[in-house]
């Protein structure tokens, strides 16, 4: 919320008044040695770990990359309020449904800050949802997944809020600012997100039988693809040739390599299923003494292609869905445009009178 | 995948974005924490109420027209700020003193 001219009210005013004079010839020196660098072209910022901002000159080549990864973020985050809002009318008690609502509300927030972040790079909205609306342009592939039963929304939580939030923390530190700024909210709020998931899932497994096995079939459905939303892997024959991870890296938009993530992930992620009491899926799953790892099983990645390239079991609906939001939508946007025009309108004849 | 078309064609046009400002708490300068667009300053105000403080971040709004906006430009940015950087007496720590005076 606060940047870094936060000021803080009920600190004192100066050395006088806090007598802590060392701190503040400190924070002065510090602050001088610091100053911005007279060099400020895009590849001094990188290499000096500064950010790069919206009217700053960068390679078209970085700005084309943001647009798409921030885009592609961005429709994620609004197509994946659909998996869930399937269930608000559904949800078993008037908590969960009041929780849904707030979380169904951050995934479009978040959307919304994320469209933000993209309009600084000199593109509009509007083009941006008319490039998902006709393909042009992709949203996560997990979100192709449908949600059979109640548990689904625990485990989605859980597992592809965590992994979302797996591969989001490190962008609250990619170099372009605005995106790492939207991405700080971002994860502020992903973190209730996984929390009331995994809530889902500690009651439904304190329940009957009958929850707890709806508990783990929603596990077992969404434990591969949550490991594939890290994308490909970064070696061997699934491996992208020519993908975009090392410019990526050496331009500061990404920190870690998708391997790394999904190990860190899988290692956070098999203490908590213990915890809970649910099996993950994989029969390969072990504790790896000598790197201090889990070790897991191979990921069908011809299924990841499958789904990216367009024959998911939900990609259609999920468009048409948008696309039915949209156009119904329609009136509403126009109605709201006339009554601005009519507000200006009566705003000058009053002047004028 | 069919590839359906946008009712119209073309994206329709874009209502004017507006850069947004939270006060955080009392005491506390607004800071700016994004964009949205909006038909006019009112929908702008309680869009930005439902999208930047959905958590009581704020206690008081800004909405600002982007366009209204008048910003120093990067490219001259060494000139522009040129004036200040050679004035180290500014800064408190120009000065030699002895380092047994209190509250200095």
């Amino acid at each position: 919320m606060n940047g870094n001219d936060f000021i803080d009210p009920d600190e004192s005013l100066n050395a006088a008044e806090s007598g802590g004079v060392e701190a503040a010839v400190e924070a002065a020196s510090a602050a001088f040695a610091q100053r911005p660098d007279k060099d400020s072209s895009f590849e001094a910022l990188l290499a000096a770990d500064q950010r790069i901002e919206p009217r700053d000159e960068m390679p078209d080549a970085y700005r084309k990359t943001l647009i798409r990864q921030i885009a592609q973020h961005a429709h994620s985050e609004i197509i994946g309020m659909q998996p869930e809002g399937n269930w608000i009318s559904r949800a078993p008690s008037l908590r969960r449904k009041a929780i849904l609502m707030a979380k169904v509300q951050d995934e479009a927030g978040h959307g919304l800050y994320l469209y933000s972040a993209a309009e600084t790079l000199g593109i509009d909205r509007a083009e941006l949802l008319d490039m998902l609306h006709s393909g042009r342009q992709k949203y996560s592939s997990i979100f192709n997944y449908p949600t059979l039963t109640w548990a689904d929304n625990g485990a989605i939580g859980w597992l592809v809020d965590g992994a979302a939030i797996m591969n989001q923390v490190p962008l609250c530190r990619c170099s372009y600012g605005p995106y790492a700024r939207a991405m700080i909210r971002v994860c502020k709020e992903e973190s209730f997100h996984q929390r009331q998931g995994f809530e889902i899932l500690w009651t439904l497994m304190r329940g009957t039988q009958a929850q707890k096995d709806m508990a783990q079939d929603a596990v077992n459905r969404w434990w591969w693809p949550s490991l594939m939303m890290f994308g490909p892997p970064d070696t061997g024959e699934a491996a992208i040739s020519g993908g975009h991870t090392e410019q990526s890296m050496a331009w500061g938009i990404k920190r870690f390599s998708n391997d790394a993530l999904r190990q860190k992930f899988v290692d956070m992620t098999v203490p908590q299923a213990e915890k809970i009491g649910l099996t993950l899926p994989d029969p390969d799953l072990r504790w790896n003494e000598e790197i201090s790892h889990w070790d897991f099983g191979a990921v069908d990645w011809t299924e990841l292609q499958r789904v990216i390239r367009g024959d998911g079991p939900c990609n259609a609906e999920r468009i048409q869905r948008r696309l039915g939001a949209h156009n119904e939508g329609a009136w509403v946007r126009e109605a709201a445009s006339a009554y601005a025009v009519k507000q200006i309108r009566l705003q000058r004849e009053e002047y004028l009178a | 995948m069919s590839t359906p078309a946008v009712k119209g064609g073309s994206p329709e046009r874009s209502w004017p974005l507006w850069e947004v400002f939270v006060r955080g708490k009392r005491g506390l300068s607004h800071v700016h924490v994004g964009s949205l667009h909006a038909p006019d300053a009112g929908m702008a105000l309680r869009n930005a109420r439902d999208v930047y403080t959905r958590r009581q971040e704020g206690v008081s709004l800004w909405v600002v027209r982007s366009t209204d906006i008048t910003a120093s430009s990067p490219d001259e940015r060494d000139s522009f700020f040129d004036p200040a950087a050679d004035k180290v007496y500014r800064h408190p720590t120009f000065y030699d003193v002895p380092e047994d005076v209190e509250y200095l």
